[in-house]
């Protein structure tokens, strides 16, 4: 079985720069697009980083955002103010 | 005055839990009665982690994004009879099964955390309860203001909340919700936010809302994805309620465990409903079932379990047979509603040759073997004969209510039963998860509200099939019976400008 | 079955759902306000008697003594259902976001005496407490309550109340420049300072409250009908002088909260008393015991807030707003 988080968000125009930052911080992310939805599965631990966001939006970016545009999830949830990780402890 | 940075994780805790008080002129135990009486023992609330932290303020801004995002669409969804651009009218039907098997879920989802959301002693799940509790109703509201535009062009719909609590197959969904709201809490946010939320939830939405966009339904695809970003922090509210037990004390586990193979198996066969719905309802599909379960379950329900291994949780009792079923459930399920399409509030009908070829080649173990030989009968007779139903009320599963189909978990050809003896009565399985569940609590599943009982003793309005009908709300000739001679067929075809092919419809069934 | 096929244009088969029709008619369209409320809330065929409250049924119309031939006849004037609540809230949070935002960088505070800062601290926000209490009073209401009518707005009522502590706990952070200390003192106050106690002993009265209705009454009705007044308004102004409108802007949300709230508190008790004699001797009873407890716990609370020996006037002024907003509004009197 795999340890694989993941995480789900919409296809859509808010949701692409997201999707572009989360494989700019982790390498190991699979990204599938379905119809109106991406799934992004990553070993281990997956990392949205406020810092890598910003850079692509040229904006204020809160973490908080992503919920917004969040389809889905698997793993353990660790937010604060400057990222938005999914882990699997082990 | 200079501020000092407050972090989110101390903000939060000044905003929620710091908010409570301990109180000293009533006791903890008249304020919350419900604490304890489950058998969790909880040491100290503090030690909660709150599994998202977010202010009101910030929950009105980003939820109001949502809506208005939504409500647009279905304005322009409604604006544009956008409904005309699906695939095929078979596909409406398991919007149908939607809004009267999942929408009132929804609101018993939205009325049981209000439940919970007063009833945990700590401030920490009591917020993130009521958070959920609100999110429920929205998931409720934005259905039926989603659904609403369908309810004007196709029938099925129009009573769906008389029928929740009627029709016979939707005690299914129904039973299981109330046997969670009439848990105590702890074993509530078990079921809901942690077996079915966290690890089944994925096997509902995802298969419903990739199956609107693949059959261009936008309006359900909208309703659908907006619904579950709320629910990540469900999922994630789910994952917490069970650490936090489990740490607390070790008499937690076996309790947890108990609740957890409970509600795995409960909603397991819950979701046999949406099986069927992939397999058969979707004009084009996007996945089978089967690689649904493998991809959602198998892989991620797996690595999930692997994560409480080290509280001494294991994988829910019986999961290795819903392995086994996987490439069995939807075609036993499509089976039972076509028996009985004369008394469902959804169209049945059997598969084209296509689809046939689909289910084959998703199936290669079991749909020649099993069930195209079946489907093949019943196409022959429906050209022959005309369309067949059974008229022999089927015995149900006493603990999930469906009827008793289900085949041995190592032999596909022989119906599953199980019994039990309980205070001089015998009552009746699908399964042994289903026996297990009724063994551990017979007090509590002998009183279950069973559709076809309730028929025999006269509680539903008569003896006879129209009458039922009749008591369910449920319009014979127009919601219920075979696809391919239905109104909602009929009426597809002339707004697709198909006309003299809709008049040989209605012919057809006007003669019937 | 018969149809005539006549014509291709789209035609609905209906206008709405068959228990949203019945109620108002085959020909009528329905608003979402109608759609998203009506029935919603399961009346029959339940499965299993909750293992919490075993000689009832999961909802049962005998949790209170108000009786009802329909629940669905309560309205909600403001139509909140989910989506119009929510975006109603954004916009009031946007505006009371702007004003924090405008008294934290225009340092308005530093403009305000010590005194006037201190005082401001003792009477706000030990209420964010009080409101954790109306939180949970209406999410109660809200899992035990007869009708979406009701309880979808009392759902939207118990997180506005958590929004409205958390608006106060903002403000004690603004006040200690977010060290903590002034919440941290203004909970001892609640938990210690005599004072406050007998406003604590009737929020702990409030949460051990069994007939949901009663409660309705007691926290909605009574408490907030002379808590509102008395804080938002008199206290408000008492502190102009020496403020200036800085609080004013930072209570601005619990202003237009109240305002709409009380349509639809009294919307609902008029809705009730108009039921039956039965109804209306029952809440006026209620209203008249919870304004003898209420009023009795504000006492101190006023006289610390207005200066001593002026509180119990101000609640005389008070509850007789009250009982006239009541028979005027509702068509209850006492």
């Amino acid at each position: 079985m795999s340890n694989n988080v993941f995480l789900a968000l919409q296809n859509n125009e808010e949701a692409r720069p997201l999707i572009e930052a989360i494989e700019q911080d982790n390498a190991e992310a699979t990204v599938q697009h379905f119809p109106a939805m991406v799934k992004i599965d990553c070993p281990g631990r997956l990392v949205v980083k406020r810092e890598t966001v910003e850079a692509l939006i040229g904006r204020d970016w809160d973490p908080q955002e992503i919920h917004v545009n969040l389809i889905s999830l698997s793993g353990n949830v660790e937010e604060d103010d400057d990222s938005f990780a999914l882990v699997r402890d082990r | 005055m200079s501020a000092k940075r407050m972090n989110l994780r101390e903000k939060y805790q000044r905003m929620t839990r710091d908010l409570a008080w301990k109180p000293s002129y009533q006791s903890e135990d008249d304020i919350f009665p419900q604490a304890k009486y489950e058998g969790i023992i909880i040491h100290d609330w503090d030690k909660w982690e709150d599994p998202f932290r977010l202010t009101v303020d910030a929950y009105w801004k980003y939820q109001a994004e949502k809506e208005r995002k939504l409500y647009a669409i279905i304005e322009a969804f409604a604006q544009n009879n956008a409904q005309l651009n699906v695939t095929d009218a078979r596909y409406i039907n398991a919007l149908k099964l939607f809004l009267t098997g999942v929408t009132p879920l929804e609101y018993a989802a939205h009325r049981g955390f209000a439940m919970s959301g007063r009833n945990f002693p700590g401030a920490g799940p009591q917020v993130s309860s009521q958070f959920q509790s609100i999110d429920e109703l929205r998931h409720a509201q934005t259905q039926i203001h989603t659904i609403s535009h369908y309810n004007k062009y196709f029938n099925g719909f129009h009573d769906w909340r008389h029928m929740h609590d009627r029709v016979w197959y939707l005690s299914v969904p129904k039973s299981f919700f109330d046997d969670a709201m009439s848990a105590g809490p702890f074993e509530f946010v078990t079921a809901i936010s942690f077996s079915f939320e966290y690890v089944l939830t994925n096997l509902l939405f995802m298969p419903f809302m990739s199956g609107a966009a693949y059959n261009d339904d936008m309006a359900t695809v909208t309703f659908g994805f907006s619904a579950q970003s709320d629910e990540s922090r469900h999922m994630t509210l789910g994952l917490e309620v069970i650490k936090f037990m489990l740490e607390q004390d070790e008499r937690n586990v076996p309790i947890v465990q108990k609740w957890i193979d409970k509600w795995f198996w409960r909603g397991y066969r819950l979701l046999a409903l949406v099986s069927m719905m992939m397999d058969y309802m979707l004009p084009k599909r996007v996945m089978s079932w089967q690689e649904a379960w493998e991809m959602y379950f198998e892989e991620n329900g797996g690595a999930l379990f692997e994560d409480l291994a080290r509280y001494g949780i294991r994988m829910p009792k019986y999961w290795e047979v819903s392995v086994k079923e996987k490439n069995r459930l939807s075609h036993e399920v499509w089976s039972v509603f076509y028996n009985y399409g004369h008394a469902a509030a959804i169209h049945t009908w059997m598969p084209d040759e296509n689809e046939m070829a689909w289910l084959s080649e998703k199936y290669p173990e079991t749909f020649d073997k099993y069930y195209r030989p079946r489907f093949d009968h019943w196409h022959k007779h429906q050209k022959k004969n005309g369309r067949w139903y059974n008229n022999t009320l089927p015995m149900l599963c006493q603990t999930c209510q469906i009827p008793m189909a289900f085949t041995e978990p190592d032999d596909p050809t022989q119906i599953c039963y199980r019994s039990s003896d309980y205070e001089g009565m015998q009552y009746h399985f699908c399964s042994d998860g289903c026996k297990d569940i009724f063994d551990d609590e017979p007090e509590k599943f002998v009183q279950a509200w069973l559709p076809v009982h309730q028929i025999y003793q006269g509680n539903c309005g008569g003896a006879s099939v129209p009458e039922v009908l009749e008591w369910y709300h449920l319009k014979h000739g127009q919601d219920n019976l075979e696809y391919l001679d239905s109104q909602d067929r009929a009426n597809w075809l002339r707004w697709k400008g198909l006309t003299e092919k809709a008049e040989a419809v209605l012919q057809k069934a006007a003669n019937e | 079955m018969s149809i005539e096929i006549k014509t291709t244009s789209i035609e609905p088969l209906r206008h709405t759902f068959s228990n949203v029709a019945a109620r108002l008619g085959v020909d009528k369209p329905a608003s979402r306000y109608q759609e998203a409320t009506f029935d919603l809330q399961p009346t029959v065929n339940f499965h299993y008697r909750p293992t919490w409250d075993p000689d009832f049924e999961l909802f049962d119309e005998r949790r209170t003594a108000i009786r009802m031939q329909d629940w669905y006849t309560f309205r909600d004037p403001r139509q909140f259902y989910y989506g119009t609540w929510t975006i109603t809230r954004s916009r009031q949070q946007e505006v009371a976001e702007r004003n924090f935002g405008f008294v934290e960088k225009r340092n308005l505070l530093d403009t305000v005496s010590k005194e006037g800062k201190a005082k401001a601290a003792e009477i706000l926000l030990p209420l964010r407490h009080l409101e954790y209490a109306a939180n949970l009073n209406n999410c109660y209401i809200t899992a035990y309550g007869s009708g979406t009518a009701i309880t979808q707005a009392t759902s939207f009522n118990a997180i506005d109340r958590l929004g409205i502590a958390q608006y106060l706990s903002r403000l004690g952070l603004l006040l200690d420049g977010n060290s903590g200390q002034a919440l941290d003192q203004a909970k001892q106050d609640w938990m210690q300072s005599g004072h406050w106690q007998p406003l604590r002993e009737l929020a702990e009265t409030t949460l051990v409250t069994k007939d949901w209705f009663e409660l309705y009454v007691a926290q909605n009705v009574v408490l907030d009908g002379l808590l509102y007044p008395l804080i938002y308004e008199r206290f408000d102004a008492a502190m102009a002088p020496e403020a200036g409108s800085t609080f004013s802007m930072l209570m601005e949300f619990q202003n237009e909260w109240y305002a709409d709230t009380t349509r639809w508190v009294d919307a609902t008790i008029k809705t009730a008393v108009a039921e039956s004699d039965q109804n209306r001797e029952q809440i006026a009873s209620w209203t008249h015991d919870w304004m003898q407890r209420c009023s009795a716990a504000l006492g101190p609370v006023a006289d610390r807030a207005l200066g001593e020996n002026q509180g119990a006037a101000v609640l005389d002024e008070l509850r007789d707003a009250l009982a006239q907003r009541l028979e005027k509004k509702a068509g209850l009197s006492l």
